[in-house]
């Protein structure tokens, strides 16, 4: 991969620019009807499990079984389940709720501060060793990260770790793919011709990283830290094996041991719509956050694919 | 550049990278190289753990459980990843090609599984497939067929294939477009004044270009494949006798570790794992560019 990666680096494009002559392009081209239908048929199939899902939690337990799955029922329980949702065992989806937005938060900010500084180094420095570190963080990236899991709760539970927050931040904090992103980014980003001026201007390397490379760099540091934000919310895994006291837990395991406690059945099944409704109230801010942040994603994506 | 400075910038540089590379040693390396060492071990009946070499490994190479989980890997990368790459694709392609009305909500709608958690989409197709309340149920009540179970023994496989379609058609469609729309377009527009249609143009200009891209989703794809957890893990509860504990090796280590107690052989598993999609990744990349080079 490396061989590649880098002949596609050392010839970057500009997507905004040949996009807007596209944009021209287009206006005036003829639009196909086959297409358009055969387009949003296909964009049904990835909207409809969503639309059952907010569906299924404006129901109660009764119109979950007898109404149908894409419409709402014979009565609107969205806020009754939702305060059923937060009721639940003294509220401790808030506190699951609360669990992820940290775990989160910190390893994003932390993984994005050492992928950044690293990428920078890579992209702007020259220095015995440099292609062989670069070279093991890209193998890096085709590491399973389930196959460091079991190594890492053993290492953890020999040192006490497990069962504390820093058990699922410390492994999130290490983000190869953020460094390559970095490393990419920084290249374009940051000119040599600027660094070099402000070198003639008497400033120390690391003043000219926190004043000057890092505002040209933050674009790139949005797109890193909303990756390693949703790769550790996402995370089900790593909390699964390291975690074991229900206060501790983030939404994903929470959830999930919901789902398991629903499915083992008995009295339990008024538990299917708590269960349907935490689901989808726990997508919700992320969904927003992806309406707003869309140019970020792509940036993101377009750096991996375009240049990758 | 005069031989001190040159020597502080390295010593700044080998300061940035070293945050890095210290959270990486410890949280990765070290893990990495334990596994390995845990791996030659093994628990005897008597004498306790002992020192096995390969021993792990011959075994897993013996463990039908194992294969079976392999070899369910290989059929999702043989009939699931080429589905979804093959729909990201052509998704990409039509609406690069600006042929498509509402193109920008089309390609939000597509995007969208992407935002939801993986535990999120599999529970939630879970009900969608289940027998209680599911939506397959009621639509083929509904067109008076006979209900499927999707979470049997037989189809379970499928579902599954099914859930991460789904949640990933998105994010490798968003890769290559953005590839696309990285061509420059004196390039295409020639060829359609020339009278190119939309399919050839896609077939000898547009995919060529985008190689790299999608050489990038392939190994990704890969590398997800080999790593299957959230769905027999969740899915095993709704259906317990159709996921067996090695449904997938990713599955198969996370039990032997915390269900059966066998750590050493559980890094076996984890450790071979990484090495297969090394290799494969590796073979695939390998073949890639030889076709680069010949066309």
């Amino acid at each position: 991969m490396t061989a590649q990666l880098n002949s596609a680096i050392a010839a970057p494009q500009k997507p905004a620019e040949s996009a807007n002559r596209r944009r021209k392009a287009n206006r005036g081209k003829r639009r196909s009807n086959l297409l358009t239908v055969v387009m949003w048929l296909s964009a049904l199939y990835f909207f409809l499990p969503l639309l059952w899902l907010f569906m299924s939690s404006t129901k109660d337990n009764g119109d979950l079984f007898t109404t149908f799955g894409l419409w709402f029922g014979n009565d609107f329980n969205l806020f009754a389940n939702i305060r059923d949702v937060f009721a639940y065992q003294d509220g401790i989806y808030a506190r699951w709720a609360l669990n992820t937005g940290i775990y989160a938060g910190v390893a994003a900010i932390g993984a994005t501060v050492l992928a950044t500084m690293a990428g920078y180094a890579f992209a702007k420095y020259k220095f015995p060793g440099d292609k062989l570190l670069f070279s093991i963080t890209l193998g890096a990236i085709m590491i399973p990260l389930t196959a460091l899991a079991i190594p890492t709760y053993l290492l953890f539970s020999s040192a006490q770790l497990t069962n504390t927050p820093w058990a699922v931040i410390l492994p999130s904090l290490v983000s190869p793919f953020g460094v390559f992103l970095m490393r990419v980014y920084a290249q374009d980003a940051v000119p040599d011709s600027l660094m070099e001026a402000a070198r003639v201007d008497g400033a120390g390397e690391y003043r000219i990283f926190w004043t000057v490379s890092v505002r040209l760099l933050a674009p790139g540091m949005v797109t890193v830290l909303l990756f390693t934000l949703v790769a550790t919310w996402n995370n089900y895994f790593l909390p699964l094996i390291m975690l074991n006291s229900g206060k501790l837990l983030p939404l994903t395991v929470g959830l999930a041991q919901l789902q398991a406690t629903s499915a083992a059945g008995g009295g339990a099944q008024a538990l299917f719509s708590t269960v349907i409704t935490g689901a989808f109230v726990s997508i919700i801010p992320l969904i927003i956050a992806f309406l707003y942040l869309q140019r970020f994603w792509q940036t993101g994506l377009a750096t991996g694919g375009v240049k990758g | 550049m005069n031989k001190a400075i040159k020597r502080k910038q390295q010593l700044v540089a080998y300061g940035f990278i070293l945050p890095f590379f210290v959270v990486f040693a410890t949280m990765f390396i070290v893990p990495l190289a334990y596994s390995g060492y845990l791996s030659l071990f093994a628990h005897t009946l008597v004498g306790g753990l002992k020192f096995v070499a390969f021993g792990n490994y011959v075994r897993a190479f013996e463990d039908s459980a194992f294969l079976f989980g392999l070899g369910r890997t290989a059929l999702i990368l043989l009939i699931q990843v080429p589905i979804m790459l093959g729909f990201a694709l052509f998704f990409a392609l039509a609406l690069d090609s600006g042929r498509a009305r509402g193109s920008k909500a089309i390609r939000l709608l597509i995007f969208l599984p992407f935002a939801v958690p993986g535990v999120v989409a599999v529970l939630m197709w879970g009900y969608i497939y289940g027998q209680n309340f599911g939506l397959t149920g009621q639509i083929a009540r509904g067109l008076g067929l006979p209900p499927t179970n999707f979470l049997s023994d037989s189809l379970v496989l499928f579902s599954i294939m099914n859930i991460i379609t789904w949640a990933f058609v998105g994010y490798n469609m968003i890769i290559l477009y953005a590839a696309l729309k990285s061509i420059p377009p004196e390039l295409h527009e020639a060829a359609e004044i020339d009278g190119a249609s939309q399919l050839r143009l896609a077939w000898s200009v547009k995919i060529p270009m985008i190689r790299p891209a999608i050489l990038l989703t392939v190994i990704f794809s890969i590398i997800g494949s080999f790593q299957i957890f959230n769905e027999p893990k969740l899915l095993v509860e709704l259906s317990p006798t159709a996921i067996p504990q090695g449904f997938t090796p990713n599955f198969y280590a996370f039990n032997l570790a915390f269900v059966n107690q066998d750590v050493n052989y559980a890094a076996a598993i984890a450790f071979l794992l990484g090495f297969v999609i090394m290799i494969v990744s590796y073979v695939v990349q390998l073949s890639m560019q030889k076709k680069e080079h010949r066309s």
